[in-house]
C-alpha cells in the first residue's frame, strides 16, 4: 500500500502541470479552454519530433521548445478568436471545443491515429529505493518538474512587474487600465504562458506512457476539476487540490478498482464544494458575482 | 388602440405557432412514413430520440442558463433501465443475460432483479435520472455553484459515469453495453411493422414533451427561470429561491434525456458507454447551440440536423466530417451565437420592417404605436 504513495504523487504532479496552465487561462482570464488538451498533445508530439535531433535527450530539449510551440498556438487562438469572447466563459467552451476537434483531426492526419512512443532519457532509467518503496526516476522527474514550475510561476506572479500587472488586471480590469496597464498586452502574455505550460505538461506525459491524438482529452476533465476544487486562479489551491485528487485517486483505486475510484473522487469533490463552494482558496472581493 | 394592436400581433404570432406545429406533425406522422423506406424511417426515429434529449438541454441551458455537459448520463440511465428489462425478458425467468454468462457471472446481481417487471423498469426510466439530477442540482445550486463551475462538474459526472460503466463488465456489459434484443414488448424488433410502431411512439412522445416544455416556459415558472438566467441575485433579492427553480428544471431536462435514452434502445437496438461520455454529451449541447439555444423548436431542429449530418457524413467521409464539425462550431459561435432559430427570427424581423416601410398608410400608422 505504501507503494501507492509515489504513484499518487506522480499522478498529482502530472495533474498539477496541466492545471497550472489552466490557472492562467481559466483562473486569471475566465476562458474555459477545451483546446488546452490539444496544446498538451502538441507538446508531447514536439518531444516525439525532436527525437530525430537529440535521440534520448529529446525530452530535456523539448521542455523549452514545447513551451514555445504550445504558447504560440495559444497566442494565435487568443488573437483570432478568444479575445472577442472575454466575459462569456461558456461561449469560449463551445468555441474552443470546435478548435480542439480540428486540432485532434489534424494530429491524426499528420502523425497517424495509432499511439507513438517517446524514448525516456537514459539518465532517468532505473528506480530509486527509498524506505519501503521504489520510485521510477521518470516519475520522480515529473514531480521535480512540477515543483520547479510551481516555484517559477510563484516568482513570476508575486515578484515580477509583469506578474503584478497580471494580477491587477484579474482583480479589476478597469482600474488596472486606468493606472496605465495595457490590458490587452497582459492578456496575450497570460494566455501565452498558460498555453505554454500545457506544452510542458505534454512533454512530461511522454514519460508516463505512449502518446496519441486524444492524449489531452484523457486528462483535461480532471485538470479542470483541480482548478474548481482549488479555487479560481489560486496557485496554492491548484497545488493542494492536485495533491488531494492524485492521492485520493491512487489510494481509492488500490482499495477498490480504477472505475469506482473516479466515482468516489467525483462524489468527494461535490461534497467538498458543500463546505467551500468556491474552492479551497478564494480571492476575497465585495463583488456579488 | 395600442393594446388592441399588440393583441393582434400576439394572436397572429400564436396562430403562426399552431400552424407550424400542425405542419411539422403532419410531415412527421403522415408524409415521412409514406415517403421513407423502413431503414430511413428507423434513422429518422434515432435522430428524433436525440431531439428529445436536445429539447431537455434547450430547457435547462437556453431558458435556465445551466450549461449541462452531462446529459449523456441521464440518457444512459434511461437507456440502461430499458436495456436491463429487455435483456431479462430475453433471458427468461431464472436465466442470465448472455454477456453475464460470458464474463463468468453465476447469479443475477441484486441490482438487476427488480427490472424483470416492465412497470418498474419504465418508472425507473424517469425516476432514476430525476433523482440523480435532483440530488446533484440541489447540492450544487444551493451552494450557488453555477456557470462554468456547473459545466465542469456535469462534465466530470459524465466522465466518471462512463468509466464506471466500462469497468463493471459483469454488471453493465462493459464497453459493449447492452445489445441483441429479440423480444421488445412482445414484438420482433427485426420486423418492419415494429420499426414503424417505434417511430410513431417516438414522434408522439417528442410532440407531447415539446408541448409540455412550451407550457412550462410560458408559465410563471418559466418567466422566473428566465429571470434567474439573466440575473440570479436579483431574483433572490425578490424573495424567490433560485436553487429550487433551477433544480426542478434540471430534473425535468434529465427526465427528458432519460426518456430519450429509453426510446433509443428499442429503436437502434443498443445502448453502450460510447454514446454517453464527455464527447457525445458535448456534441448534443453543441447541436442545440447550432439549432438555437433560446428556442425550444431550435433545440429540436439542431438535434435532428446535427445527428443527421453526423450519420450521413461521418460514414462516407470521416476525416472531413471532423473538420467540418469543428469549423461549423467555430463559425456558428462567432457569427451566429443564437443559432439557426436566431437567424430565422432575424430574417423575420427584417421582412416585417420592410413591410412596415411600405407606403400602405393605415398599416404604417398601426405599426408606429407598437413598441418594437
Amino acid at each position: 500500500m505504501i507503494d501507492q504513495l509515489p504513484v499518487g504523487l506522480s499522478i498529482a504532479g502530472a495533474l498539477l502541470l496541466i492545471a497550472l496552465g489552466l490557472t492562467f487561462t481559466f483562473g486569471q482570464m475566465g476562458v474555459i479552454n477545451m483546446a488546452h488538451g490539444e496544446f498538451i498533445m502538441a507538446g508531447a508530439y514536439t518531444a516525439y519530433l525532436l527525437q530525430d535531433l537529440a535521440d534520448d535527450k529529446a525530452v530535456f530539449l523539448a521542455l523549452p521548445v514545447a513551451f514555445g510551440v504550445a504558447g504560440a498556438m495559444g497566442l494565435i487562438l487568443e488573437r483570432l478568436a478568444i479575445r472577442r469572447f472575454y466575459g462569456r466563459p461558456l461561449d469560449t467552451l463551445l468555441l474552443t471545443w470546435g478548435v480542439s476537434l480540428v486540432l485532434q483531426q489534424l494530429a491524426r492526419d499528420l502523425f497517424g491515429a495509432p499511439n507513438v512512443n517517446v524514448t525516456a532519457p537514459g539518465l532517468l532509467e532505473g528506480r530509486l529505493a527509498l524506505g519501503g518503496m521504489t520510485i521510477p526516476y521518470t516519475r520522480l522527474f515529473i514531480m521535480v518538474l512540477a515543483v520547479a514550475c510551481v516555484a517559477a510561476i510563484w516568482l513570476y506572479m508575486n515578484r515580477s512587474r509583469q506578474g503584478r500587472r497580471m494580477r491587477a488586471v484579474m482583480q479589476n480590469r478597469e482600474l488596472a487600465a486606468c493606472s496605465g496597464v495595457v490590458t490587452e498586452r497582459v492578456d496575450q502574455l497570460t494566455f501565452f504562458i498558460g498555453s505554454g505550460l500545457a506544452g510542458v505538461a505534454g512533454v512530461a506525459l511522454t514519460l508516463i506512457g505512449p502518446i496519441g491524438p486524444s492524449l489531452g482529452t484523457n486528462y483535461i476533465v480532471d485538470a479542470f476539476l483541480v482548478v474548481v476544487a482549488g479555487g479560481l486562479g489560486r496557485l496554492r489551491g491548484a497545488v493542494l487540490a492536485a495533491l488531494a485528487l492524485g492521492l485520493l485517486n491512487s489510494f481509492v483505486e488500490f482499495w477498490t478498482d480504477a472505475s469506482s475510484a473516479k466515482v468516489v473522487v467525483f462524489v468527494a469533490i461535490v461534497a467538498f464544494l458543500q463546505v467551500r463552494p468556491q474552492g479551497m482558496f478564494v480571492l476575497r472581493s465585495r463583488a456579488l458575482t | 388602440m395600442s393594446v388592441l394592436a399588440q393583441g393582434r400581433t400576439l394572436l397572429t404570432g400564436r396562430a403562426r405557432g399552431y400552424v407550424l406545429f400542425a405542419a411539422v406533425a403532419l410531415l412527421l406522422l403522415a408524409i415521412a412514413p409514406a415517403a421513407l423506406d423502413p431503414f430511413r424511417l428507423g434513422l429518422l426515429a434515432k435522430y428524433l430520440c436525440f431531439a428529445i434529449a436536445a429539447l431537455g438541454i434547450g430547457l435547462a441551458w437556453g431558458q435556465g442558463g445551466m450549461m449541462t455537459l452531462g446529459q449523456g448520463v441521464f440518457f444512459g440511465l434511461g437507456g440502461y433501465c430499458m436495456g436491463m428489462y429487455l435483456k431479462l425478458k430475453d433471458a427468461g425467468s431464472g436465466g442470465l443475460p448472455d454477456f453475464m454468462v460470458w464474463s463468468g457471472v453465476e447469479e443475477l446481481p441484486a441490482l438487476w432483479e427488480p427490472f424483470r417487471s416492465p412497470f418498474f423498469a419504465l418508472t425507473m426510466v424517469v425516476v432514476l435520472p430525476v433523482a440523480v439530477a435532483a440530488v446533484l442540482g440541489l447540492l450544487v445550486f444551493r451552494q450557488r455553484v453555477r456557470g462554468a463551475y456547473f459545466a465542469i462538474l456535469s462534465q466530470a459526472l459524465a466522465a466518471a459515469f462512463v468509466i464506471w460503466l466500462v469497468g463493471q463488465q459483469g454488471l453493465t456489459g462493459g464497453t459493449n453495453g447492452l445489445t441483441n434484443f429479440y423480444d421488445v414488448f412482445g414484438m420482433d424488433p427485426e420486423e418492419e411493422s415494429t420499426q414503424r410502431t417505434f417511430y410513431f411512439v417516438v414522434v408522439v412522445v417528442l410532440g407531447a414533451l415539446y408541448l409540455l416544455a412550451r407550457q412550462l416556459v410560458k408559465s410563471r415558472f418559466g418567466r422566473l427561470l428566465v429571470a434567474i438566467r439573466d440575473g440570479e441575485d436579483r431574483v433572490r433579492f425578490l424573495g424567490y429561491n433560485p436553487a429550487t427553480v433551477k433544480t426542478i428544471t434540471f430534473a425535468v431536462s434529465a427526465a427528458m434525456a432519460g426518456i430519450a435514452g429509453a426510446l433509443y434502445v428499442p429503436v437502434v437496438g443498443i445502448i453502450s458507454p460510447a454514446l454517453l461520455g464527455v464527447v457525445p454529451s458535448i456534441e448534443l449541447l453543441v447541436a442545440v447551440a447550432i439549432g438555437g439555444r433560446f428556442s425550444l423548436a431550435g433545440a429540436i431542429l439542431g438535434g435532428v440536423l446535427m445527428n443527421w449530418a453526423h450519420t450521413t457524413l461521418s460514414e462516407n467521409w470521416p476525416e472531413g466530417w471532423t473538420y467540418l464539425q469543428g469549423g461549423l462550431f467555430i463559425l456558428v459561435i462567432m457569427l451566429a451565437p443564437k443559432g439557426i432559430a436566431g437567424l430565422v427570427n432575424q430574417a423575420g424581423d427584417l421582412l416585417a420592417r420592410r413591410k412596415a416601410a411600405a407606403p400602405s398608410a393605415p398599416q404604417a400608422l398601426a405599426k408606429e404605436e407598437v413598441p418594437v
